[in-house]
């Protein structure tokens, strides 16, 4: 049978569904969307590596958290084609961790630590499978791993802004999933809560799972990420860090909003000509 | 006995004792069902569905007539109801969904127009040679003279389905309410899930209708969770206490309406209910208004009761009234100011933790630590012996840990 054609490049040149290689852990072909009549995303390809930490980065307004929830469907997308680990989005549901941006849910809701990191075992404890024995463990554990075994009792709106992202990130946690996408994981929150984020995310690619994070401070892409995506409604530039995150891409990407000094900053090591 | 004992012990009169037990069981069925509709924070949704059932018992009764039936048949009215509730749930989604409008504007919009075309069906009902003795304006309020035993088997099963489903959908239905992008992500589809727990409200607004009447019913859904609200700060707790208040106040609200012959009883159950409500919010443990304000009390008793104490160790005069009296009551300071022997002696631990929790902060470089316990609690209780002792040798060096 013929593969079938997609309209998916920015030129309006048909792309055949490609077989991805095999080492992606996610890939983006011609992914547009839409909030009414203008382009939220538009038709960006991207290939997310397995076993790696990427970055999307771009100026506010770019499209970054766009991008993530459309990759996992909760926007919906006008065009192209998420593939996750060689299959359809929808076949890789429970591969996939997603957490969101903190300030998208109500921190007031009656809900505690605890509670919160079960929510990441709802889908496989299914509507009358007990959370109670083993699963009861991973979601303590997971606490453990974020450093809020102490907190488990505790009514979320009680945390603070660093320690609600590691409740987040502890709920993702208890999914075991092989490729984790988080929306902003630094915003907002305290140094100590920075480091500890790192070094699960770390641990987690050293145990070769994927990781793809929307990220908005320039100056630890290179320390924290491998791969980097540079996004300003349309790809502007991808690929590794060394390559893909130089002064031309940024400038490129942020246009006169960066100024030169400041991308001195970010980067050192002679990344300016 | 009194009437009203008499009633609340179900033994006054099979009528009284039927509308009592079934009262309590659609309460607790739309207490527990009402609280997802409240921790999704849309709960005036139940409002715009209890006044779309209108049309339907017109149309339903009307529809019957023609049939050649009598058209008072409950089961028929009820159906009738819940076909133009759905239609009403239904406008209201797509309207959000395909349309700029907000929620709110779409509630407005449908409870408006399905209660006027309601209203204009009960008159032309009126006309009709049928339904002048059909007494289907009851459906507005409610009306429990007539109920019959059936009536109260009908709320039972009902509320039961409900609760059950209720139990089925509880993790979903949580987490869409909670965190709509996470549950979308995990792949639950966050429509049906909507729709699942509109249907559930639906059908406790349906076998409501005889008992409490649509313009009450939406009460009976949300005055109970955000009751249970203040008393537990788990999703499952507020559900459960939520079905307990709910109960509780149909029971006691249609005793007490049985005790007194003209009361109506769906208005006396939601004054019990908001009777429940306001004790909940004056009085619960940790997120009443009266605990909060002790809590408050506390807190600033703490801060000034530190101020002076840190004033007398500088030599300081204190000025403030409030914390003169403070140290005054605890025998800290004579009335003229002057510290007591056991006044200089807290001054002199107040800042000699003062000091210590400098050299904490530089130790432990700990953002939490610093924000959080900003020397208003006691240092004992945040570091261990060796710790503070680590700390005083710091103290006590020639010079003072900056340098280093």
């Amino acid at each position: 049978m013929q593969p079938t054609l997609t309209v998916a490049a920015e030129d309006g040149r048909p792309v055949a569904p490609a077989a991805p290689p095999a080492e992606a852990a996610l890939v983006l072909r011609g992914l547009t969307v839409s909030y009414g009549e203008s382009a939220a995303v538009f038709s960006v390809d991207a290939t997310f590596p397995a076993g790696a930490m990427s970055a999307i980065v771009g100026p506010n307004g770019a499209g970054k958290s766009t991008l993530l929830k459309a990759a996992l469907g909760v926007v919906p997308r006008v065009s192209g084609e998420v593939t996750v680990f060689g299959t359809p989005l929808a076949s890789a549901r429970d591969r996939i961790a997603y957490v969101p941006q903190r300030a998208s849910v109500d921190w007031d809701f009656p809900t505690r630590v605890r509670d919160v990191v079960e929510m990441g075992l709802y889908r496989e404890a299914g509507l009358f499978g007990r959370l109670s024995g083993a699963r009861a463990r991973r979601v303590a554990q997971c606490l453990d791993r974020v450093g809020m075994a102490d907190f488990a009792d505790r009514q979320i709106g009680q945390l603070s802004g660093g320690q609600q992202q590691r409740v987040f990130l502890a709920r993702a946690l208890a999914q075991e999933a092989e490729l984790y996408l988080l929306d902003e994981p630094f915003a907002g929150v305290d140094a100590a809560t920075e480091r500890a984020i790192v070094e699960v995310l770390a641990a987690l690619r050293s145990e070769g799972r994927s990781i793809v994070a929307v990220h908005h401070d320039l100056a630890t892409v290179r320390d924290y990420f491998d791969h980097v995506l540079l996004l300003n409604v349309r790809r502007v530039a991808e690929g590794p860090v060394a390559t893909a995150f130089t002064a031309e891409t940024l400038e490129a990407a942020y246009g006169g909003r960066l100024s030169t000094s400041h991308v001195g900053e970010i980067l050192p090591a002679g990344g300016r000509a | 006995m009194s009437p009203f004992l008499d009633a609340l012990l179900l033994s006054a009169g099979y009528n009284a004792a039927l509308v009592t037990v079934g009262a309590a069981l659609l309460g607790i069925a739309a207490g527990a069902t009402g609280t997802f509709l409240f921790l999704a924070k849309r709960a005036l949704v139940s409002d715009a569905v209890a006044h779309a059932t209108l049309p339907g018992v017109g149309l339903a009764f009307i529809a019957m007539v023609a049939m050649g039936g009598d058209g008072r048949s409950l089961p028929g009215l009820l159906a009738g109801s819940a076909a133009s509730a759905w239609a009403g749930l239904l406008a209201i989604e797509w309207i959000t969904r395909r349309t700029r409008l907000k929620e709110d504007a779409a509630i407005g919009a449908v409870l408006g127009v399905f209660f006027g075309l309601g209203v204009v069906l009960l008159t032309v009902v009126q006309t009709m040679g049928a339904g002048r003795q059909a007494g289907l304006e009851e459906f507005l309020l409610g009306a429990t003279a007539g109920m019959l035993f059936a009536d109260g088997v009908t709320i039972a099963a009902g509320g039961a389905l409900a609760l059950a489903a209720a139990w089925a959908l509880r993790r979903p239905m949580t987490l869409v309410a909670f965190d709509r992008d996470y549950a979308a992500a995990r792949g639950y589809d966050v429509r049906r899930v909507d729709l699942a727990m509109m249907a559930l409200v639906m059908g406790v607004t349906v076998i409501g209708l005889k008992l409490v009447g649509l313009i009450l019913i939406v009460a009976l859904l949300i005055v109970p969770p955000v009751a249970a609200r203040f008393w537990t700060e788990r999703a499952g707790g507020v559900v459960w206490i939520a079905g307990a208040i709910g109960g509780a106040s149909g029971y006691i609200g249609a005793a007490a309406s049985a005790a007194a012959p003209d009361l109506p009883t769906g208005p006396i159950i939601v004054l019990v209910a908001a009777g429940i409500f306001a004790l909940s919010l004056l009085f619960a443990p940790a997120r009443g208004v009266a605990a909060a304000g002790a809590r408050h009390r506390r807190f600033q008793r703490r801060v000034h009761r530190r101020q002076g104490l840190l004033a007398l160790a500088h030599g300081d005069a204190i000025r403030e009234p409030y914390t003169l009296r403070l140290l005054t009551r605890e025998g800290l300071i004579r009335p003229d100011g002057v510290p007591t022997a056991a006044g200089r002696a807290q001054a002199a631990k107040v800042a000699r933790d003062e000091r210590r929790w400098a050299v904490a902060r530089e130790l432990f470089r700990d953002a939490d630590l610093a924000g959080r316990h900003a020397g208003l609690t006691p240092i004992e209780t945040i570091f261990t012996a060796d710790e503070i002792a680590e700390i005083d040798r710091r103290l006590g060096g020639p010079a003072p840990a900056g340098g280093a």
